[in-house]
């Protein structure tokens, strides 16, 4: 009892006061990317260098900086790496969650807009259960969310919980490019939610298929199977963007 | 065909024999005390019709030798499962992906199809909705083994379960609270991992291995480029390999320490639990310090690595780290000094030697039943000395064994990391990028193999390379594709309720199965 009392006194108080503090990141994370309008000629060597496609020509732009898809982004820094003009910048800004899909395209010189949140999350505001699902995730966003449990981000103490039953549920936090494997059990699982209720998408693989939306095993995320109140970019999400995004559903 | 595992050999050396001859090799050289790292379908071309045979590669770790063999093409075999139990799941994926009959085999089940594939074809096309080209189920489903009586009841659990963890189904027969037998059906997690790298461009293989099974994203880099670096025969410097190895020891710090978290949980025992979570989140964090990404994305290259240190940067790791170790050591050695804990994990979940050994397991899981395998020492990635450090082997089969070899082997990653970083620290970092890697520099007709200890174990991928350079066949061996049956062997005897514990103590990948 001793050892253990001596052993609580060594491991200190751990949490962090959380958005009040702002975490500090390792100088080499690739948080939110910002692009910088520059005339591209021929050059498409992003374009090649992207191993999920995430880089999409700029409407009315075609010769110019092409946009940036969040939601396919691995955060990898290739594209960065490959451009001879220095278009690309990777912040150390963690805060990346969006409520709608097109409010992941980084589009160059535009300045990133603070999202209202809209009016039907209110409801869940002091208390937010969700049934996690994994769909064909790699673990890694799934011990990324997981961690949020854990005393350093403390997720509970925002009325945020993650949940055993779908039943027990507000909404369900998706991992994965929903391998065709558990199409049906995310589907049933879904439906056994009660209503009103929320979808997250947790990763670049269930916003968009991420690595895996060319597999002939897997389905391109859950964009396309179920109504998405909230992406969550990353491959995986630093904890803190996830945290981030599902406080922002409570504001 | 006997070769030194850093060697790759030509297909021309590897002349195709009868399954027969391939069965007797097997058997003897498996008599010997030779492990099955890989068996698999090869086929003869990349035409999707191709015939294909059987290829098989065996490991010796006293010698540091492998051995390779392949077959004919093949319609059926006789199956080798019956005297070589090592061979029973690489049977039953043969059948599965490649429709050739293992005759004779015991259980011939299908490793990826889910036992409700033929509902969700069903369902889908009632639906109006069309099957994503996936392949059609390849029979009707397969029961699942029954243990039948008047007092037996069946549990069933998953693919969802009750946590933020992958999806898999487990299926008890219980007496009471007493499991009889635990089948374990996964699948769900199939994303078609290997197609994807035989059919697509060769610079998708990395960043779609690093996501094999996420919580071995440097396991899987550093097999993948090794391999790489073997066939094209490129020399890695020996800073690469420290940063590569600080990579692996870091991942293998956070899964450990988070596994011995999770064992206190599932305990009972809350204070190790919670602390373990935080400083699970430290050495990842140390990762992020290294590469950006709390999981070691990005770190590999062929030829070296994306990143390096400097001397700064080395200097703030190491500190790091040791606060960390300290932290990690004080947590569990309070859960080690607690007799209620030690008295929990006792005798729970127990794995024989002989099971162990029949069954092929690898890495920690079977260390802690008294087998001397670790890839870190039979099979070096690099001549980088080890600093004291062993395969740390328990004897008593249990779920205290692996928590004491885990416990062991924190101190031992510490170790390796302090040394690297100090040698890092007092060298100037590299001045030239890795060399690119040219598609046409991979030798044609050509087969390799890499193996890496993996926190949970020895991580094998193998690649054959076929007339134009391409995969013909590129194997990802998992340790948990041989350890999930050890697992369903471990609850045998024991109480349902055991199963967490148990389960928390092997830590096995779904995906890293379920490619």
């Amino acid at each position: 009892m001793l050892r253990i009392i001596k052993e609580r006194l060594h491991q200190q108080y751990r949490t962090l006061d959380y958005p009040n503090r702002q975490p500090a990141l390792s100088p080499r994370f690739l948080g939110r990317p910002e692009l910088a309008p520059v005339s591209c000629g021929a050059c498409r060597a992003c374009f090649q260098a992207c191993p999920t496609g995430a880089l999409l020509p700029t409407a009315g732009r075609e010769d110019g900086t092409p946009t940036l898809d969040m939601g396919r982004c691995t955060f990898c820094g290739e594209c960065r790496a490959v451009c001879p003009k220095g278009a690309f910048t990777f912040t150390g800004q963690h805060r990346m969650a969006s409520f709608t899909r097109e409010g992941l395209l980084v589009v160059p010189g535009q300045p990133h807009a603070e999202q209202p949140t809209p009016p039907r999350c209110a409801l869940f505001r002091r208390s937010l259960k969700l049934r996690q699902v994994s769909a064909g995730g790699c673990n890694a966003c799934e011990a990324d969310s997981n961690v949020l449990t854990t005393l350093v981000y403390d997720l509970g103490r925002f009325g945020i919980d993650f949940v055993a039953s779908p039943r027990h549920a507000d909404g369900i936090a998706v991992t994965g490019p929903v391998s065709e494997n558990m199409r049906l059990a995310l589907l049933d699982t879904f439906n056994a939610v009660p209503q009103p209720r929320l979808v997250v998408a947790v990763g670049a693989c269930a916003i968009s298929g991420g690595l895996f939306r060319d597999s002939d095993q897997c389905n391109k995320g859950v964009t396309d199977l179920l109504p998405v109140d909230l992406f969550i970019p990353g491959c995986p999400p630093n904890p803190w963007t996830i945290l981030d995004g599902l406080i922002s559903l409570q504001k | 065909m006997l070769f030194d595992y850093r060697d790759t050999v030509p297909l021309a050396g590897m002349p195709p024999v009868s399954a027969e001859e391939m069965g007797d090799f097997l058997r003897r050289y498996l008599a010997e005390g030779w492990r099955l790292l890989a068996l698999f379908g090869l086929p003869e071309s990349q035409d999707h019709a191709a015939l294909a045979g059987l290829c098989c590669v065996l490991a010796q770790d006293s010698s540091h030798y492998l051995a390779a063999l392949r077959t004919v093409p093949l319609q059926s075999f006789a199956s080798m499962t019956p005297s070589a139990p090592q061979a029973h799941l690489f049977e039953r994926e043969i059948f599965e992906q490649w429709g050739i009959e293992p005759v004779g085999h015991p259980w011939l089940k299908s490793v990826r199809r889910i036992p409700d594939a033929a509902e969700a074809h069903a369902r889908t096309l009632a639906e109006g909705g069309s099957l994503a080209s996936a392949p059609q189920p390849a029979s009707a489903p397969f029961a699942f083994f029954r243990v039948e009586g008047e007092e037996i009841h069946e549990v069933a659990v998953g693919p969802v379960h009750a946590g933020v963890i992958e999806p898999g189904h487990f299926r008890f027969q219980c007496h009471g609270e007493n499991v009889l037998h635990l089948e374990i059906a996964l699948g769900y997690q199939h994303r078609g991992l290997e197609r994807m790298l035989t059919r697509g461009p060769l610079a998708r293989c990395l960043p779609l291995l690093e996501c094999a099974a996420g919580d071995t994203t440097v396991g899987h880099a550093t097999a993948h480029c090794v391999l790489l670096e073997r066939l094209a025969g490129c020399v890695v410097a020996p800073r690469a390999h420290r940063l590569r190895r600080i990579g692996l020891e870091l991942e293998r710090l956070a899964n450990h320490t988070g596994d011995l978290g999770a064992i206190a949980g599932d305990t009972g025992f809350l204070p190790t639990a919670s602390w373990n979570g935080r400083i699970r989140g430290d050495f990842l964090n140390a990762t992020a310090c290294l590469c950006g990404n709390r999981f070691g994305r990005g770190l590999l290259r062929f030829g070296g690595t994306a990143c390096d240190l400097n001397a700064d940067e080395c200097a703030d790791m190491l500190h790091r780290i040791r606060a960390s170790g300290r932290d990690v050591r004080g947590a569990v050695d309070v859960m080690l000094h607690s007799q209620s804990v030690l008295e929990r994990l006792t005798g729970t979940g127990y794995v024989s030697r002989e099971t162990a050994q029949n069954l092929g397991m690898v890495g920690m899981a079977a260390r802690a039943c008294g087998l001397k395998i670790d890839a870190r020492f039979h099979f070096p990635l690099a001549d980088l000395p080890n600093r004291d450090c062993a395969p740390r082997v328990e004897t008593s089969g249990d779920v205290l064994a692996r928590t004491l070899v885990r416990s062991n082997e924190l101190d031992d990653s510490l170790r390796l990391l302090e040394a690297d970083l100090d040698t890092l620290a007092a060298i100037p970092p590299l001045a030239d990028q890795a060399p690119a890697l040219d598609a046409a520099s991979l030798p044609p007709d050509t087969l390799a193999v890499s193996q890496v200890e993996g926190w949970r174990g020895e991580i094998c991928h193998v690649a054959v390379t076929g007339p134009d350079s391409r995969f013909l066949a590129y194997k990802v061996i998992d340790p948990s594709f041989h350890n999930w049956t050890g697992l369903a062997m471990a609850l045998r005897g024991n109480q349902i309720s055991d199963f967490p514990l148990c389960n928390k103590s092997f830590n096995l990948s779904y995906c890293g199965y379920d490619l």
